[in-house]
């Protein structure tokens, strides 16, 4: 075991991937030399040259659409979007290109591409610099959409999606960057929690929490300040947003009868739409109140100075537990 | 894979790569082996000796992807293809840059790259399916050495690139045994940013690439001058590499350059721009109607610049062939297109549980649930249709 931040879970997990075939590539914008922004990749092109880990021109459509072709060519690129509002000029690439090759190809053509986007707010940053733009990934088939919430998980998520063959939108909480946590770095993937899983990562009876990415932490923050109130929560990470695996929550909200759904991105067709029709057709039996949404308000990321405002916090999660209780 | 430093310096001065000013004169100065009256001329920097045969085999060659094409319009004439991109007019810069490929290289077509496709000894059948609408493509680049046809305007220049990329990594150029490759793209697509991303990756990265841009003159209704005040080809020195513009309609000229073009990148040169200068002398698809935005006038002019009546006439005047072949030929070209028909009819529908398949390499329980549950619906007709009928495609 070690404690390393979650940024430096990425770090080691992208390593073992380079190490692990011969074929994985790492290419973006100041991925090589400077080690990336946020030092995800650092010192890896140190170690494994300019070949395999490729500063790229100023181009995310470029990094995209290269990429398939280097995966046609037989190399499983592993591409860094520098910030989440930075991978539309990619999207093109990404929705039309990535996700239906393989489908086009009646399955012959795999591309094995994994595209990691830092994501989410709350680093006091610029415009386009703190957005979740999960919902469109997931809303587009072919795309696998991971979405890690600390250091063990990113340590091995990184590693297996990269490992497979479906092309993975991996969603990184950058505001968790430096978070630190224990890291098993002798477990073998084989050994590892799967990917496509969701997880509960804290048990409780009353009400159920479900988060991804950032918020996960938030969640758990709420429940330790519900359990001071005598409310006990359950916390489910899910991981994965596509797939999504609801098993675990539709068996805990059978438990406690209460959903309350977090993330940051906007309300308004964002997962926790997804997450509360499927949960009311699968649980509606079980409900004592209708699925409450904790999510960023229906508008433009706003200015940094805002952004406390905007951000689903803990007292917006407790104030959801509190609806879902006076239903 | 030589990292960002460019290629040997390579001369891009000559008459042929900067011409004159094509927006006056765009003939003026394009590489051209062959004239629209069938002489044989002379260039000094593409000093190429075709044999007999060759030029019997390149005749054929667009004989016969001219019938299959017009046998392609007349089946969606008929209702038995939902669109075609007829490449009429284009054979000759088709033919003679899919020719010009070796073996070993390969190409990334647009959606109207049926003689390429040919020449790279595919069965024509192969995208017929994308047109029928039963498939979306279906097979294997790796397998043809032939991406499947894209659709997107330019986003296949920026997958060659980065395949030309991986060959420079796996160490396959530097020799004649050096692999290349080739994007194909039109005029239109000059003024995506994916093509002139593509430039600058191929150009940076010194990938071992040739993008052979077919000017035929219009992006469905839009002339040339919508899309640039420059000819085509000039653009390619301020990516920082050459560009040259090729008598399109000139089947000789656009295989000498292409092979040029290819033996460089296939030797670590980096990539060149082709401007192969030609018209589309049809639709730009079976669905567009272009009388309404260009004059009889001009498509007669081009018409007579045809690639296949300038190559025929060299043929009759040297020699090289006589009726009995451009007889057999015609013959060749109306068994395969028969051919070609008959497979057409006889491509089944695919089954409507087909289109879950292959979403995924690696499955999706959400999907497989999907799949399942609209089975067990599809099969509520079948039971239900001896009584009641059966809607349209919904039973089995």
């Amino acid at each position: 075991m070690a404690t390393l931040t979650l940024g430096k879970a990425l770090n080691e997990g992208l390593r073992r991937a380079l190490e692990a075939d011969p074929k994985v590539l790492i290419m973006g914008e100041d991925v090589g030399k400077l080690g990336g922004v946020f030092r995800i990749t650092d010192g890896l092109q140190k170690d494994f040259g300019e070949q395999r880990v490729i500063d790229t021109p100023l181009a995310e459509s470029g990094i995209i659409g290269t990429a398939v072709g280097l995966a046609i060519r037989g190399y499983r690129p592993v591409c860094e979007i520098q910030f989440d509002g930075f991978v539309y000029p990619a999207y093109d690439q990404i929705v039309s290109q990535v996700a239906k090759m393989h489908y086009r190809s009646k399955g012959k053509l795999r591309l094995p591409i994994v595209i990691r986007i830092p994501f989410g707010g709350g680093i006091g940053a610029v415009e386009h610099h703190s957005e979740s733009p999960e919902a469109y990934f997931v809303h587009t088939a072919g795309l696998k959409v991971v979405a890690c919430s600390n250091p063990s998980d990113a340590f091995t998520m990184i590693q297996q999606a990269i490992a497979i063959d479906d092309p993975v939108i991996f969603m990184e909480p950058k505001r968790r960057y430096w978070e630190k946590g224990e890291v098993d770095a002798d477990r073998s993937l084989s050994d590892a929690y799967p990917l496509f899983a969701s997880r509960v990562a804290r048990v409780g009876t009353d009400a159920t929490v479900v988060a991804y990415g950032p918020m996960v932490r938030t969640a758990l923050d709420a429940a330790t300040a519900a359990e001071a109130e005598g409310r006990d929560l359950e916390v489910i990470d899910l991981r994965s947003l596509s797939p999504m695996d609801l098993g675990p929550v539709y068996e805990s909200v059978r438990k406690t009868g209460r959903l309350i759904v977090v993330h940051e991105a906007p309300l308004t067709g964002g997962l926790g739409a997804e997450i509360a029709a499927r949960v009311t057709q699968e649980c509606f039996y079980s409900l004592e109140a209708p699925v409450q949404r904790v999510a960023g308000f229906d508008i433009p990321y706003p200015a940094a100075r805002a952004e406390e405002d905007y951000l689903p916090d803990l007292d917006r999660v407790l104030d959801s537990v509190d609806k879902a209780f006076g239903w | 894979m030589s990292n960002g430093h460019g290629g040997p310096e390579r001369d891009t001065g000559k008459t042929a790569r900067t011409g004159a000013n094509g927006a006056e004169d765009p003939e003026l100065g394009f590489v051209q082996l062959l004239t629209p009256d069938g002489e044989r001329v002379e260039h000094p920097d593409y000093a190429v000796d075709f044999t007999d045969e060759e030029l019997r085999g390149l005749y054929r060659d667009m004989v016969v992807v001219r019938r299959l094409d017009a046998e392609a319009t007349a089946l969606q004439r008929q209702g038995e293809l939902g669109i075609w991109a007829s490449l009429l007019g284009q054979e000759a810069a088709q033919v003679g840059s899919g020719r010009a490929l070796r073996p070993q290289d390969m190409a990334f077509p647009t959606y109207r790259e049926h003689g390429v496709l040919y020449c790279r000894g595919i069965d024509p059948i192969m995208p017929l399916g994308l047109f029928r609408g039963v498939d979306q493509g279906g097979w294997d680049p790796n397998a043809y050495k032939f991406h499947m046809y894209t659709i997107v305007i330019g986003a296949q220049t920026l997958h060659a690139t980065g395949y030309a990329m991986g060959v420079a990594m796996d160490g396959k150029v530097g020799g004649d045994d050096g692999e290349a490759v080739i994007a194909y793209f039109g005029d239109g697509a000059t003024s995506q940013g994916d093509v002139n991303e593509a430039f600058v990756w191929s150009s940076v990265f010194n990938a071992p690439i040739v993008f052979f841009c077919q000017n035929n003159q219009y992006a469905i209704s839009e002339p040339l001058e919508r899309q640039t005040r420059v000819p085509i080809y000039q653009r390619a020195s301020g990516f920082g590499f050459p560009g040259i513009r090729v008598d399109g309609n000139d089947v000789l000229a656009c295989y000498a350059v292409t092979r040029k073009a290819l033996d460089d990148a296939r030797h670590g040169q980096g990539p060149t721009l082709i401007e192969a200068y030609t018209y589309r002398m049809g639709a730009h698809t079976t669905s567009d109607d272009p009388t309404r935005y260009r004059i009889a006038s001009e498509v007669e002019a081009w018409q007579a610049k045809d690639p296949i009546k300038r190559l025929r006439a060299l043929l009759e005047r040297t020699g090289a062939a006589d009726d009995e072949f451009f007889g057999a030929v015609e013959d060749e070209a109306a068994r395969e297109a028969v051919h070609l028909r008959e497979r057409v009819l006889a491509m089944p529908d695919p089954h409507p549980l087909e289109m879950f398949d292959h979403v995924y390499p690696g499955g999706s329980p959400e999907l497989d649930q999907q799949r399942a549950e609209f089975a067990r619906y599809l099969e509520s007709f079948e039971t239900a249709g001896a009584h009641h009928g059966s809607p349209a495609g919904g039973g089995h």
